[in-house]
């Protein structure tokens, strides 16, 4: 494939982009895996919401 | 199901947990047919190879403009109707679409640099654009940085519904003023102007990035929901601590 005279500008495009994007899926698992241990970590206290009790 | 019955968190959180492996996999599977056409698709006759760029820049705009329509809807569900997930999806919205925005105009600039010869001018469709970045991060700071999240929200769904002026102008700027951005090529009367051979390519990228929105936008509104719980338990447990000691 033939990127032209102007291939730096297309590659730093998709690079960019990839880079913007890994960025968003990471916050998006790492934030969760986080939340989750720490959820974890108060019911192993015995810490339960008052919702989870009723059901 | 009904729609209302969503507006449970917890029959929220367990129909996210279903959707989303299946949202994922259609969302790489599409990033895989539309990388494949856009790598393959021929050059354009001005702009040459660079026209690569348009795949990226064009959706990305799209899911700009996109994020603050769905936090429009968001905040006139938690202003209007206090819709119990209506404040979680704005929230979770707002750095994705500020992240597609962001793309928006970094793209746009690499590809104003061979096509126009400058990487940015202030004219009415980049300015609105850079407008609408600078409005998600004010969206950001106020979700982030209030005391009282309920406040925060308020103030956040107050903003974004003042920001969506700015979607008309967006679209419109090109039509309104002499920009040196193009006008619209794709959605407009007498259909689009692109040859099919780059349309295509374009089309399927638009329904990849669409696809990739959705689904970090569900798994960031899960993320939301367990932020709220977490919240909830440790104010429980600092109050249970204090009943304690007094």
């Amino acid at each position: 494939m033939n990127l032209g005279p102007h291939a730096d500008f297309i590659i730093a495009s998709y690079a960019v982009t990839a880079f913007v994007v890994a960025v968003m899926v990471a916050w998006v698992v790492l934030d969760y895996s986080t939340l989750r241990r720490m959820l974890g970590g108060l019911e192993q206290q015995g810490l339960t919401r008052r919702s989870r009790r009723q059901e | 199901m009904a729609i209302i019955d969503l507006a449970n968190p917890t029959r929220f959180l367990r129909l996210v947990d279903r959707v989303l492996p299946w949202l994922a996999a259609a969302t790489l599977l599409a990033f895989a047919v539309g990388l494949a056409q856009a790598m393959n698709a021929p050059d354009d006759y001005q702009q040459g190879a660079t026209v690569k760029i348009m795949f990226l820049h064009v959706p990305s705009a799209w899911l700009g403009m996109m994020g603050w329509s769905l936090m429009s809807v968001a905040a006139l569900g938690t202003l209007v109707w206090r819709h119990p997930l209506a404040d979680v999806a704005g929230k979770a919205a707002a750095p994705l679409g500020a992240a597609f925005t962001f793309i928006c105009l970094v793209t746009g600039s690499l590809w104003g640099r061979p096509t126009w010869g400058t990487y940015w001018v202030w004219d009415a469709r980049l300015t609105s654009m850079l407008v609408l970045l600078l409005l998600y991060l004010g969206v950001i700071a106020l979700y982030w940085t209030a005391d009282d999240p309920n406040r925060g929200s308020r103030a956040a769904a107050v903003l974004t519904l003042v920001g969506a002026l700015n979607l008309p102008i967006i679209k419109f700027s090109v039509d309104w003023w002499n920009t040196l951005h193009q006008p619209a090529s794709i959605l407009r009367m007498g259909g689009s102007a692109i040859d099919p051979s780059i349309l295509v390519p374009l089309l399927i990228m638009a329904v990849a990035f669409t696809l990739l929105f959705f689904t970090l936008h569900l798994a960031a509104m899960r993320n939301e929901i367990l932020r709220r719980r977490l919240r909830t338990m440790q104010l429980m447990q600092a109050q249970s601590l204090a009943e304690a000691g007094a």
